[in-house]
């Protein structure tokens, strides 16, 4: 075949089986909708039109990606170092904790002060839980997987022991954070997306995408990272600690995870609530596959995957909302499935 | 006697562990990581609970959680055997579908979000004088807990003592070497996942007899406690088992010290914190068979 038909297969396939995988799962889920009786294409219309048509559906799927954008930032940055940061939706739970701690201890403090030291508490205590696996791999070999499913539960488990003292009285969620840690809603910037929960948090997200770009392309350290995630022995050969590097990895991970409970917490509710993250770290593992671990790519998809999930809000008169996590989870199967898929055929043409 | 009603207590919440754990071992033993054992667990109570349902027979609805975990592991091994994607993901992605399916059927079928109507759970088993035994008699009957005993020794057996465990350990440790013999890789691998597949569907089965209906997230994490006893057991049934029965001790004192002074959320972490302190290698060490993870290429290995 000629070398031009083979770079169009190079270009092609990272667009390829993202591309592919998002439409056979929507017409998997058109079977779903055919099946209790409603029409696909006006039900996906509907999504699509409330979703991204209103000010007020757009500024609700900016909210829903907000934390998709970290998550699937924190799960890339793993990937890109060879390693499978499941641990994000603890990280992100224990970021939101953290924020709001610091949110309620800071009742007299100025906004300048108050805010920073906020999302810093996230940041710290979300990369603080991502370092722990990755010393135990740098130090132990220990699988990072299993040990942070590990911590999923036991950051749960912590926080709703911490919470016994601090949640108000016969609910699960703090008192409110004092005014000045809470992020701004963006409506008072655009008034057209009023109404809606899309807060600042929306910016901080772009600025850290813009910022992990930047690490893993344009610095030593995203070039030893990137290294040891392709080949290990070659980037130790080339005398880079690999140990270092992927704890490293994990903590700054975690890090971009935990900004991402402020989201709810400092830009929506303005409290923690026990179970805010309702799986937005496991989500973020479609998101980096599906935007190929690119920052660019992971805003891409986030966005999808937020208007996915106000979509299934508002069709849920009509059709089960669970209909969306059906839609995720097989978007997750096809995306893995048809990569494999399209990169052997890639293979057989160039053959 | 309150020490044989917390071993009796222990007993029986180890039983769904058990199973799943067991299951895991077999998938993983051939070199498939399977953390879809949540979602398989998941969808075979959902089943466990449409089959009895429809049925009024407790038995039919293990028939349809064992196929139902069957079925739910064969979409995990076309992705990560027969596409060779990868495997975390791929179990992970199954939670997710697991997760959702089960809610939209519910929703479908018995018009909640969060339970189904109540069906008939498993009767006891005619275990005549064992029956009148102080607080384990009673555990004693129940079939399931006969079952994983039975699966527990069986599985042993079956890794390693039979031709098939040796093939199929082959296949996660050396799969070049499994198919340089001839043996399809493929197949030894699909069926181990397959194996995880109908325990993990008598799991969710006994999940689903036990509260006499379907509940929205039954499982509740028990898949993955499930994977860490199978790491703390060193991968091996038997070692599996005795980590379920260490796991659903925790969970016994947990109910026994209810209410007390001592604070529940720190027992909660125990199964957590021991698979960390075993995967560091603080309690003997964990070692994962070797080709674990990797899918084989027949292309790349030829």
């Amino acid at each position: 075949m000629s070398a031009g038909r083979a770079r169009a297969v190079r270009l092609l396939l990272p667009l390829g089986a993202p591309l592919l995988a998002v439409l056979l799962a929507l017409a998997a889920g058109a079977l779903f909708i055919l099946a209790i009786g409603e029409h696909p294409v006006e039900i996906y219309g509907l999504m699509l039109s409330q979703s991204l048509g209103t000010g007020y559906g757009l500024g609700q799927t900016l909210f829903k990606a907000t934390p998709l954008i970290f998550t699937g930032l924190a799960v890339a940055l793993g990937f890109r170092c060879g390693l499978f940061n499941i641990g994000v939706e603890g990280q992100l739970y224990l970021g939101g904790f953290a924020a709001a701690l610091a949110g309620l201890a800071m009742k007299s403090a100025p906004p300048l002060i108050a805010l920073p030291v906020a999302l810093a508490a996230a940041a710290l205590a979300g990369g603080a839980w991502g370092a722990i696996p990755g010393v135990l791999k740098a130090r132990f070999g220990a699988h990072e997987v299993i040990n942070s499913i590990m911590l999923n539960f036991i950051a749960m488990a912590l926080v709703s022991y911490a919470g016994h003292g601090l949640f108000q009285h016969a609910t699960v969620r703090t008192a409110e954070i004092a005014p000045a840690a809470a992020l701004p809603r963006l409506d008072a910037l655009a008034p057209a997306l009023r109404g809606s929960p899309a807060n600042a948090a929306l910016g901080l997200a772009v600025l850290v995408a813009l910022a992990v770009g930047v690490l893993l392309f344009r610095t030593r350290l995203g070039y030893e990272l990137r290294a040891v995630g392709w080949n290990a022995p070659a980037a130790e050969y080339g005398g880079v600690s690999i140990g270092r590097t992927q704890a490293l990895a994990l903590a700054l991970s975690g890090a971009v995870a935990g900004l991402g409970g402020c989201n709810f917490v400092l830009g929506y509710k303005h409290w923690f609530e026990l179970g805010f993250s309702g799986g937005v770290g496991f989500l973020g593992i479609a998101v980096a596959l599906l935007g190929r671990n690119h920052p660019i790519g992971v805003i891409v998809a986030a966005l999808f995957f937020g208007a996915l999930s106000y979509g299934g809000l508002v069709i849920n008169q009509r059709v089960p909302r669970e209909l969306v996590e059906v839609l995720q989870a097989l978007v997750i199967l096809l995306a893995i499935g048809s990569q494999q898929v399209l990169e052997r055929v890639a293979r057989r043409m160039q053959a | 006697m309150s020490v044989l009603l917390f071993l009796a207590a222990a007993l029986r919440i180890s039983v769904p562990y058990t199973f799943a754990a067991v299951g895991a071992s077999l998938s993983e033993r051939g070199g498939v990581i399977n953390i879809g054992i949540e979602g398989i667990m998941l969808n075979s109570a959902l089943a466990y609970t449409l089959g009895a349902y429809a049925t009024g027979n407790p038995w039919v609805g293990v028939g349809a959680a064992v196929l139902a975990g069957v079925l739910t592991a064969l979409l995990h091994a076309v992705v990560t055997v027969g596409l060779k994607a990868d495997q975390i993901t791929s179990g992970l992605g199954i939670n997710l579908l697991a997760a959702g399916l089960t809610k939209f059927v519910l929703l479908q079928v018995f018009h909640s979000s969060s339970n189904s109507s109540r069906v008939v759970g498993l009767p006891d088993l005619p275990v005549g004088a064992l029956s009148r035994l102080p607080a384990i008699g009673a555990v004693l009957a129940q079939p399931m807990v006969v079952l994983a005993l039975l699966v527990t020794l069986g599985a042993q057996w079956l890794v390693f003592r039979s031709v098939f465990g040796l093939r199929l350990r082959a296949m996660g440790e050396r799969p070049e070497a499994g198919a340089a013999l001839g043996l399809s890789v493929a197949g030894y691998r699909t069926r181990g996942v397959l194996l995880s597949g109908a325990l993990a569907g008598l799991a969710g089965a006994w999940l689903a007899s036990e509260q006499h209906c379907f509940t929205d997230g039954i499982t509740g994490g028990r898949g993955y406690i499930a994977i860490a006893a199978m790491i703390v057991g060193k991968w091996s049934p038997f070692g599996a088992a005795l980590a379920c029965l260490l796991f659903g001790a925790a969970e016994a004192l947990q109910i026994t010290l209810q209410g007390s002074a001592f604070p529940n959320e720190l027992l909660q972490m125990l199964p957590y914190l021991v698979t960390m302190l075993a995967l560091a290698g603080f309690i003997g060490r964990s070692v994962a068979p070797r080709a674990i993870g990797i899918p084989y290429d027949a292309e790349q290995n030829a």
